[in-house]
């Protein structure tokens, strides 16, 4: 095979997937974050502790009750959005009235609490989840592992039904109302505090479902969102929360940036994510597709 | 007043005789992280921006003070104006993009900046990566006039170093630039029909945040004689917020006590490993939970209102 | 007079420090259409907030079917059979026209159908794949109205149906309401409309600095006219 500005093609394809898979937990993290932003007006700094929790809680499942892969798939996101939902109940939902800021701290403590107590259970160092599709098949021009493909498209799939259940169905229409005018919404006959508690459960578990699928892929490790959460504020940032369709192609748009860069010139690949989000705010600083709020 | 009065000189009398009953090392680092909390709260306090990456201007200082007096053999005065200024033009840069978008998203910009510095400082080859930068030298100040070695000594400059930027706060918001701050903070578009420029007010104020925190940092490498990643680290940003909040948000003293109470916390703590983050993390919950004030800012209104019964 | 319907009675009520509502008292019978009249300020939008549990703080009676709301958040008011058409007219933006339309739950069977509302408002069907702020003000309006009618509630709380509208719009709306009296809908109307208020309802409460001080019927408005006046300052 030919050469692409000196760069093998096996090395680019190869860094293109892993671009595309950041980009796939790029996009599910702050689609999750968005939502909950737009319901609870809450920056949800605890979304890094509660996709490790996904991968933890699959991990545990698979090492302590020989409970495969795909069960865990569905009954990770179920227990840790449910672990989210006593969260809403118990603290969350007393500071809505407040400002921004005090979600984001409280948040904040949260995750310092989920993490440091992970780490100190479980160590730092991490732990192998062994793939769930062993193999790959050779493309020719790359080697493509079965699961890495599979990652790829099992995201790309939960983007759009989320953006379905969003823009399409019936509880997207609530969820929609309801953030522009949750009074009206309620005088309307619905339990608005009800839903509010469910869509932090359903951000939670999208986060822990990323988890999940993270799990074979990196190792499971107590502090394996930490960085992560970060860098998908600043895709939040760069993408703005007003639009479904947005985050999802911020997300993957930015790992994809990110796996060029680590082709052309590596020592970038760390932060050029941030750099992007520089420039945004020099030339559109509501963001791709923001309204500034 | 004459309450406050009272305080400040008990605090003062308290502070000059410290290192005589305290271990002067431990002192000098809780005034360093004293003064970082000030800077950090003159922006959120007083200005209604909460930054979660004042950790690059605090860490960075220090890089800047070591490099300069160890790699370029300067003199420690020319190593903290290097961290001071280099503080402050970072502040420049990442405040201006910053400012331009509001709420919570300035606290994500700001992470995100500071986290873009960390990912710098892990890779750029005069920070030592994981090694950090160990062993800068501590030399006389002022020509050979004050001897540092003696860790009292030095106790007495840092002292100073604090004052000194404790007063430029004080006098920064007591300043008519300090009351349009908090007009805007209070109602920013009614400050800017005023015809006050909000955004060239805030940077300003950024900006002298970023440089005292700088301070703060360089001075701390000139009394620890190293600069790591962990002052860089996210972390790091999350603990002055824990600080300001702590000892109360908006009160000039409220973050000396705050920092005095998390580094002191975290000196007894040390052998407990993760679970200092863990019990920052409580203390965050409950503090947001239950005593958003702060403990100087509950204090106060305790005070008050034992006046007001009795 | 009919059985009450809706039974309100001292009701107080609160937007933080300030008391908006001291004491108000008024009823309904089914099928009735009855307006709140007054001055800005007179505090009729708060009494149909009031009714529908959405202010901060509220004290006194009110019963709907002979049961009691105070006490009870506005999901299950809604529930128990009241719709509410805000002032503002709180069409969603992120929602369509059909959207809008199908959002209130039906809380109760025998509310009208999809169809049924189209055909009350043609307009609403031409453009049910719009964005529902993307309507005239006439057209946002007779949405507003439009979606409550799904729901099979009885009681319907219109507020300032016409304001700021042509008066051949405010007309076509005055047609509507009686309309749907006639179709056995009591209807609660706050009016600043008095000439608009007087060529639909069968009686008038007037209200003043939170209180209900006066009621007149339809049939006598011509002899209290002055009296009206001098309520409304007009």
């Amino acid at each position: 095979m030919f050469e692409l500005l000196g760069i093998p093609p096996q090395a680019l394809f190869g860094q293109l997937l892993l671009g595309l898979i950041n980009g796939a937990f790029y996009a599910m993290l702050s689609l999750g974050l968005a939502v909950i932003f737009g319901m609870l007006n809450v920056i949800n700094f605890t979304h890094g502790a509660q996709y490790m929790m996904g991968a933890f809680a699959a991990w545990l499942m698979l090492t302590q009750l020989d409970i495969p892969f795909w069960a865990a798939l569905v009954l990770s996101p179920l227990i840790v959005g449910l672990f989210g939902i006593v969260l809403e109940k118990v603290m969350l939902k007393r500071i809505y009235h407040l400002d921004h800021l005090y979600g984001f701290l409280l948040t904040f403590g949260l995750a310092l609490i989920i993490e440091g107590l992970f780490q100190w259970k479980w160590g730092s160092s991490g732990a192998p989840y062994p793939s769930p599709i062993p193999g790959g098949t050779n493309l020719g021009f790359m080697f493509l592992p079965t699961y890495r493909g599979f990652v790829v498209v099992a995201a790309l799939v939960i983007c759009l039904a989320t953006w379905y259940g969003i823009e399409r169905t019936k509880f997207g229409a609530y969820l929609r109302a309801a953030t522009e005018n949750p009074t009206l919404v309620r005088a309307f006959g619905i339990n608005v505090p009800r839903l509010i508690t469910l869509t932090y459960g359903l951000g939670v578990g999208l986060a822990a479902l990323a988890g999940v699928l993270a799990a074979p892929i990196q190792q499971v490790s107590a502090l394996m969102g930490v960085n992560l959460v970060l860098v998908v504020f600043a895709v939040v940032v760069i993408g703005g929360m007003g639009s479904i369709m947005g985050s999802i192609v911020t997300g993957f748009g930015l790992g994809l940036v990110e796996g060029l860069t680590k082709v052309f010139y590596p020592p970038a690949s760390n932060t050029v994510i941030f750099v992007v989000m520089a420039l945004v705010l020099l030339i559109k600083p509501a963001g791709l597709f923001g309204q500034t709020k | 007043m004459t309450t406050q009065r009272t305080v400040t000189l008990v605090l003062l009398a308290a502070a000059l005789v410290a290192p005589w009953f305290a271990y002067p090392v431990f002192l000098m680092t809780a005034l360093c992280f004293a003064l970082f909390a000030c800077a950090f709260n003159l922006l959120l306090g007083y200005v209604g921006l909460m930054s979660f990456g004042h950790a690059m201007f605090f860490g960075m200082a220090g890089y800047f003070y070591g490099h300069v007096v160890k790699a370029w053999n300067m003199p420690p005065e020319l190593g903290l104006l290097a961290g001071v200024a280099g503080a402050a033009a970072l502040g420049l840069v990442t405040g201006a993009l910053a400012i331009r978008r509001q709420g919570i998203y300035f606290a994500m910009i700001t992470l995100a900046f500071a986290q873009m510095v960390y990912f710098f400082c892990v890779q750029a080859p005069f920070t030592h990566g994981e090694d950090g930068l160990q062993g800068i030298p501590r030399k006389a100040l002022l020509g050979g006039l004050i001897p540092t070695k003696d860790d009292r000594v030095l106790y007495y400059v840092v002292l100073a170093i604090f004052l000194f930027g404790y007063a430029a706060i004080y006098r920064f918001i007591h300043s008519p630039f300090g009351q349009v701050l908090k007009a805007i903070r209070d109602n920013e578009q009614r400050a800017v029909s005023l015809g006050y420029e909000a955004d060239r007010y805030k940077l300003l104020a950024f900006v002298l945040s970023a440089a005292l925190a700088g301070l703060a940092g360089a001075t701390k490498a000139m009394v620890l004689q190293f600069a790591t990643l962990t002052d860089v680290s996210a972390a790091m940003s999350g603990e002055v917020v824990l600080m300001a909040l702590v000892g109360g948000l908006g009160t000039i003293i409220g973050p000396v006590v705050g920092a005095f109470i998390i580094i002191t916390m975290q000196n007894y703590l040390a052998a407990a490993g993760e679970f200092v983050l863990v019990i920052q993390g409580v203390i965050f919950v409950v503090i947001v939970m239950a005593f958003r004030k702060g403990l100087v800012g509950e204090l106060a209104d305790w005070w008050k209102s034992r006046r007001r019964a009795g | 007079m009919v059985e009450a319907l809706l039974k309100v009675d001292d009701l107080q009520a609160w937007y933080g420090e300030s008391h908006i509502l001291h004491g108000v008292g008024f009823e309904i019978g089914h099928g009735e259409l009855v307006t709140l009249l007054g001055r800005n300020g007179a505090g009729k939008t708060t009494t149909l907030k009031s009714v529908m549990g959405i202010v901060e703080k509220r004290t006194g009676s009110v019963t709907f079917e002979g049961r009691q709301l105070v006490g009870h958040p506005s999901n299950e008011i809604a529930r128990l059979g009241i719709a509410y058409c805000p002032e503002e007219r709180g069409i969603f933006s992120s929602l369509n026209v059909e959207e809008n339309l199908l959002l209130p739950p039906v809380v109760k069977p025998g509310g009208m159908s999809l169809a049924e509302i189209y055909q009350l408002f043609p307009n609403l069907e031409e453009r049910k794949r719009s964005q529902g702020t993307k309507l005239s003000g006439g057209e946002q309006q007779m949405l507003a109205i439009g979606r409550i009618l799904r729901t099979g509630a009885p009681l319907l709380l219109l507020d300032e149906p016409t304001e700021g509208l042509a008066p051949v719009i405010v007309q076509r709306i005055g047609e509507i309401i009686r309309q749907l009296k006639s179709r056995g809908f009591t209807i609660l109307l706050v009016e600043q409309n008095f000439h608009f208020a007087a060529t639909v309802a069968d009686r008038h409460y007037v209200m003043e600095d939170g209180r209900v001080i006066d009621m007149i019927a339809s049939a006598d408005v011509q002899q209290n006219i002055g009296k009206l006046q001098t309520y409304l300052g007009v």
